[in-house]
């Protein structure tokens, strides 16, 4: 008695905090989430104290002193635009101007269907949110349709689509025999799908495979999504990266739109403008007329309003000031060539060393595949091995960011790649 | 016959089925290819149906409406009084020197890259942010139970919470008060809550309804989350006192319930950041648990930077370490990670002693513009001998008055005076200046006298 008296004391004490539950959390139950699969990888290489450590993990580019980059006309813009932005709200659907600029790059400078008005376009949070942004509209508007995701994928298209609640089912692509395309076992999937299914698809430079279908594949696909009655969404988050020419790497879309196509694209300008953490993007769809676009673009706002009322305006003045001065626009253009020849010079070598070390595996892929991944065929217990003995950090599916590869470490790598395969 | 694709039977095409299907591609002629789209495919065709033929246009936002419509209007002496941006009083909407002088700083910062932020941003802003709203002495803060992820403003803040509590709270219902700002209940809806409503503005005072809010709030289930406006209530203006907050707080502790707070306008209420705090503070002294969704689009007038943050005060720090990692999972799949620039910018301006003070200067001087155009909008309307109590006017606090207008005489101010509010009666305080005071006491007059 006397101690229940005493307790009851210390709580009477508390009379100020009535009710308040400062025993328990309301998340006691809350379980650690997971690390981020990719995200987790540079962590990982950043508490790494040793000299010789090698990040091929996430894909941000890096010059060939392994430096993030920021490019020349990218300063420039922020040059002119410093002291002059007023930072007043964008319109829900974003900068109109860039959105303009935009979609030439992917439509085509020239673009009938621009002219038409038929595009229905946002701008939205880089390619994670275009992508969220359709996928919470294919939800709302075609509420029993699902998403077929090709083999593999970047892991976070699981995760947009699911959160949008939208079933999702996977396609073959990649063929590990060859480390090339599945490109049988895909246009079967295309043919027993559901009529009307939503097909997401990588415009160029595979993430994480850097396998891309050859221009003719491109057209069969095409043809067969066509005559099942497929929605055909490309994310684009490589434009310019893959080739080194924007033009060429917008080829499969433009297939597409030439086959007449009601196709939706995400864009990106993470990578190709190293705008990665100002999270500029685009959404567009492309619809029948331009009332049917006004409709559109008016549903994507109300998506976009309770998510996050209007997109960031920094990052999109800085796009807009390059993409309409027609000297600015040429000095990317050379910059995202630049970058792309770097990478492909890289893969070049990488290949080159793991042959010159008398490898007896087959390293045509690595100079096969394109953009900034290279899908290296190693095995997860082999790619530990990269981490533990060598400090060497890739992401366990054996995807290598070759933006991380330099004239300095390119030796090395190709060193304990062979180590561990030999 | 139709010339059938031919599937190669290797996995990878060799260059000769490459070729022969090029080849097939060619001999198909559209003809035979609408053909077999016409037999499997009645939704697509060559001019063909688009999958969202069916979607119809959405009506305007009602808020930003108002600035389309203004903008369209050629008169002269048109006032938009509709969304919350602050204006000068030129009627031009204002880069504060803080934070121009925070830009040129990360401009001239040559080592400064564009990178991807972590998920939860930028380490430095979320600390910084947490302390403001918290107070850098808050025991929570010391004891590490908090959690602060940077988020897209406040809109993107309210979302990345209301999407974790519908994942992992037992209750799924958010009480908002009525009324409220008009994108909450999407906002919630769209997370998975649903919304209920609790009694917060008494037309008939233009004051808070106390009593109603106590009774809707003591009838709740237990543990119902409650979005509590932190201070400056948006669309009325009508905050309850400290007294009132702390009879709200008791009654929220005893049933259990969770506090959401949305926090737009710290510093712009009464002009001092701590004392707009009050509210908020009170329910983390007491050791309890709650959300706080911070804004920095208008007390920094970095409204286009979609700058804000999300905090989750636990009750112990190893709990708040594992929502922080659910927080993630919320992220990821919506942005991935949040913008760079206006969070730098918020950081600079945040971890300065003498830029801070700088920001609290500017930020009061705004304040008090706003507080001077409520006493000289009173002031006129009582010099036209306006009918009604219009004292409301002076008591709501904030960007924001509730006039009490009704949409027929909101209509009738638009059309005939060219004044653009929502249709709620509310106006924005911030687009008001000296000189178009008069105009906006002349319109309002005019309505409550000729229209009913």
């Amino acid at each position: 008695m006397a101690i229940r008296r005493a307790m009851s004391g210390r709580i009477m004490d508390r009379t100020a905090v009535v009710g308040a539950r400062y025993m328990s959390s309301w998340w006691r139950s809350v379980q650690p989430a997971p690390k981020d699969p990719i995200l987790g990888v540079t962590e990982a290489f950043l508490a790494d104290q040793s000299p010789d450590k090698v990040n091929v993990g996430v894909g941000a580019y890096r010059d060939d002193n392994g430096k993030p980059v920021v490019l020349e006309c990218v300063r420039e813009a922020e040059r002119r635009i410093a002291g002059n932005l007023n930072m007043e709200y964008l319109p829900m659907g974003g900068s109109v101007k860039m959105v303009e600029e935009t979609l030439k790059l992917a439509y085509g400078e020239n673009s009938e269907l621009i002219k038409e008005k038929r595009i229905a376009a946002v701008q939205a949070l880089s390619g994670t949110g275009a992508c969220r942004l359709f996928a919470d509209f294919q939800k709302r508007f075609c509420p029993d349709s699902q998403i077929y995701i090709p083999v593999p994928t970047w892991a976070n298209h699981h995760n947009i689509w699911r959160d949008a609640q939208v079933p999702q089912k996977t396609y073959h692509y990649y063929h590990p025999e060859s480390k090339g395309l599945d490109f049988a076992a895909m246009i079967d999937d295309i043919k027993n799908a559901p009529n009307g299914s939503f097909f997401l698809l990588h415009a160029c430079a595979h993430n994480p495979t850097g396998v891309d279908p050859s221009e003719e594949q491109w057209r069969e696909i095409s043809h067969h999504i066509k005559a099942k009655g497929h929605f055909a969404f490309f994310d684009m988050a490589y434009q310019g990266f893959a080739s080194g020419d924007p033009e060429k790497d917008a080829k499969a879309i433009r297939i597409f739109l030439e086959d007449g196509h009601h196709i939706g694209i995400a864009q990106s300008y993470a990578k190709n403008m190293g705008l990665y953490g100002q999270r500029v993007g685009c959404l567009s769809v492309l619809c029948e007329d331009e009332k049917q676009a006004v409709a559109v673009k008016s549903q994507l706002q109300q998506l976009a309003r309770p998510m996050y009322s209007n997109p960031p305006v920094h990052g999109a003045v800085i796009v807009s000031t390059i993409l309409s001065d027609p000297d600015l626009k040429k000095q990317w253009l050379k910059e995202v060539k630049v970058m792309a020849d770097r990478i492909i010079g890289m893969r070049t070598a990488l290949r080159g060393n793991l042959e010159k070390l008398g490898s007896p595996l087959s390293w045509q892929h690595i100079t096969n595949q394109i953009g900034m991944f290279c899908y290296s065929g190693l095995t997860p217990e082999q790619v530990d091995r990269l981490t533990n003995e060598f400090h060497i950090y890739m992401t366990r599916n054996g995807r290598i960011s070759m933006a991380g590869v330099t004239t300095g470490n390119v030796k090395y790598l190709a060193n304990a790649i062979h180590e561990v395969t030999k | 016959m139709r010339p059938e694709f031919t599937s190669p039977s290797s996995s990878s095409s060799s260059s000769a089925d490459r070729r022969l299907n090029a080849l097939v591609r060619h001999l198909a002629t559209p003809s035979m290819v609408s053909q077999t789209a016409v037999a499997f495919s009645p939704t697509s065709g060559f001019h063909g149906d688009s999958v969202f033929s069916h979607v119809v246009r959405a009506p305007e936002d009602p808020i930003l409406g108002v600035t389309v419509a203004y903008n369209k209007d050629p008169s002269p002496v048109k006032l938009n009084l509709g969304v919350g941006a602050y204006r000068t009083e030129e009627g031009k909407p204002l880069v504060l020197n803080v934070v121009r002088k925070a830009e040129q700083m990360l401009l001239n910062d040559k080592s400064r890259v564009k990178e991807y932020l972590p998920i939860v941003g930028i380490a430095e802003f979320n600390k910084l942010s947490a302390q403001l709203i918290f107070g850098a002495d808050s025991p929570a803060i010391r004891e590490n139970r908090v959690t602060t992820v940077q988020c897209l403003s406040g809109t993107g803040s309210l979302r990345v919470g209301a999407e974790f509590l519908a994942r992992h709270y037992h209750q799924k219902t958010i009480y908002i008060p009525q009324p409220t700002w008009g994108n909450h209940p999407k906002v919630f809806t769209l997370a998975g809550l649903s919304v209920k409503t609790y009694r917060y503005y008494d037309p008939t005072t233009r004051g808070l309804n106390f009593q109603g809010l106590l009774e809707d709030l003591g009838s709740a289930p237990s543990g119902s989350i409650v979005l509590l406006h932190a201070c400056a209530h948006n669309p009325t203006g009508v905050d309850p006192t400290l007294q009132q907050w702390e009879q709200i707080r008791q009654l929220m502790r005893s049933k259990a319930l969770l506090p959401f707070f949305d926090s737009a306008y710290q510093g712009f209420a009464s002009g001092n950041l701590d004392e707009d705090a009050q509210s908020i503070r009170m329910f983390v002294t007491d050791g309890g648990e709650c959300f706080v969704a911070q804004s920095y689009a208008k007390n920094m007038g970095l409204y286009g930077e979609r700058v804000g943050a999300l905090s989750v005060v636990c009750t112990a720090a190893d709990v708040a370490s594992k929502v922080e990692s659910q927080l993630k999972l919320v992220i990821r799949p919506m942005f991935s990670n949040p913008p760079i620039h206006g969070a730098s910018i918020v950081a600079t301006i945040l971890k300065d002693s003498n830029m801070f003070n700088e920001w609290t200067i500017e930020l009061k001087a705004m304040a008090d513009r706003i507080i001077s155009m409520r006493k000289q909008l009173f002031d006129a309307l009582r010099a036209r001998g306006t009918p009604g109590d219009w004292s409301h006017i002076i008591k709501q606090i904030g960007m924001f008055t509730f006039t009490g207008l009704n949409s027929k005489q909101v209509e009738f101010m638009t059309r005939e005076y060219h004044i653009y509010m929502t249709s709620d009666g509310r106006i924005s305080m911030a687009g008001l200046s000296s000189k178009t005071v008069p105009h906006l006491a002349d319109a309002i007059h005019a309505a409550v006298t000729r229209m009913t």
